[in-house]
């Protein structure tokens, strides 16, 4: 029989794409672990370039990556960096996350021991391309407007965007997204300030 | 045969462009035209996957039979951009970061498998090849025309960020007009919707005017 005429059989059909899913989850499979080492490598760098970037040179004279610490924030494990110079702990950098426009935006935030945020940036979301991006450095300074802000400068009340009578400027055709932000970063500084001890104090 | 490849080309760029006269693939063209680079980043991404994907459905064409052809050709595209998501953020992680964004949007996108329906399962490898790279740079050149217009009335700027998507020599390609405050209309969906009417309206004067040309010589010369 020939191709045509098994073509139109009622059986080829569900064998046909029987062998199409099992070609398309193979071919899933093997990217997926031809790729995984890969992505998590690059992540891995990406962290340390971005954890880097939200501590002020100079900071910290240890390998911050390997001081760690975990606390938990709500049921989830947040994994606390800390930075020291001499021995002491100057900075606590982690991430923390809040759900924005499309998805869950995730922010790095560098702490000092004082509770002053030191540097914030966002590592990843889901925003609208054009519009929520400027959250990301890259795109805009926005982001560095958190610097050197602490829960009582300014004042709680104050700690939202503009149109909710903060001080923080929104984009226009984006408010939930740096909504999301200053949330994320002020949860940010609640948490730090409630753990201060267990993040300074704590040897490991 | 060098004839024809020029017609593939010729309707690709112009004729059957996939946004000004297909009107395929508008919610990817309203969502990321917000600026040209945009455009041009979600145009070649598209135009990789639109060529790998014309080459796959015209190489399995005659095994496929038509009563299930769909859901194969959904499944294979699918998985060809998880592929190439997966691959991307792999090894070439930077590029990655400014353009993974729009690569799971190109799942979403109709032309593909539009590609796939009206030519490529119909046509040979290479014809299918060269569809799909006319039909990609036609898309491309579309996004990139509608982002920067918008990019340009909404907020003054053109090409913004390029050096970004293509590396650091193309930062000259960024420019910006000093002092305009930018109409945000244009940025948010309706001004997308508003350019790319006017572009359909204009493209559809402009063809009537090329025909209307085309007779008017052919006349005297019947005549």
């Amino acid at each position: 029989m020939n191709l045509e005429a098994i073509r139109e059989k009622i059986g080829y059909q569900p064998f046909l794409l029987g062998v199409f899913a099992l070609l398309a989850s193979g071919a899933l499979a093997w990217a997926s672990s031809a790729t995984g080492d890969a992505i998590a490598a690059a992540e891995a760098k990406d962290l340390r370039d971005s954890l880097s970037e939200v501590l002020p040179q100079g900071m910290a004279d240890n390998d911050f990556l390997k001081d760690t610490v975990d606390l938990e924030k709500g049921g989830k494990t947040v994994t606390i960096y800390r930075a020291r110079k001499d021995g002491e702990v100057k900075a606590a950098l982690f991430k923390v996350a809040e759900r924005g426009y499309a998805g869950d935006i995730q922010v790095l935030m560098a702490v000092d021991s004082e509770g002053r945020t030191l540097g914030v940036r966002v590592l990843k979301h889901v925003e609208t391309p054009g519009l929520g991006d400027k959250i990301e450095i890259k795109k805009d300074a926005w982001i560095k407007s958190f610097d050197g802000k602490s829960l009582g400068d300014p004042a709680p009340e104050k700690w939202g965007v503009k149109k909710d009578g903060g001080i923080y400027d929104q984009f226009a055709g984006a408010t939930i997204t740096p909504r999301a932000v200053v949330k994320a970063v002020k949860g940010g500084l609640e948490f730090y300030a409630d753990h201060r001890q267990e993040i300074i104090g704590g040897q490991s | 045969m060098s004839d024809n490849y020029g017609s593939i080309i010729k309707e690709g760029l112009w004729d059957n462009n996939v946004v000004f006269s297909q009107l395929l693939a508008m919610c990817p063209t309203m969502a990321v035209t917000t600026s040209g680079t945009n455009g041009l980043g979600m145009g070649l991404a598209t135009t990789a996957v639109l060529v790998v994907s014309n080459i796959l459905v015209s190489m399995i064409r005659h095994t496929v039979s038509s009563q299930v052809r769909i859901p194969v050709f959904v499944v294979l595209i699918a998985t060809l951009v998880t592929v190439v998501d997966m691959a991307m953020n792999a090894w070439l992680h930077d590029l990655y970061k400014v353009l993974g964004l729009f690569i799971a949007l190109i799942v979403v996108n109709c032309a593909i498998l539009g590609r796939a329906e009206a030519f490529a399962v119909k046509n040979g490898v290479v014809a299918s090849a060269v569809d799909g790279l006319a039909m990609g740079l036609g898309f491309t050149g579309a996004l990139t025309f509608i982002g920067l217009i918008r990019e340009f009335l909404g907020s003054g700027t053109l090409f913004a960020q390029a050096s970004n998507l293509l590396g650091p020599s193309f930062a000259f390609l960024e420019m910006k007009l000093p002092g305009y405050g930018g109409a945000l209309l244009m940025i948010l969906p309706p001004g997308g919707f508003a350019i790319l009417g006017f572009l359909l309206a204009g493209k559809r004067v402009m063809e009537q005017r090329l025909e209307e040309r085309v007779a008017a010589q052919a006349e005297p010369a019947a005549a």
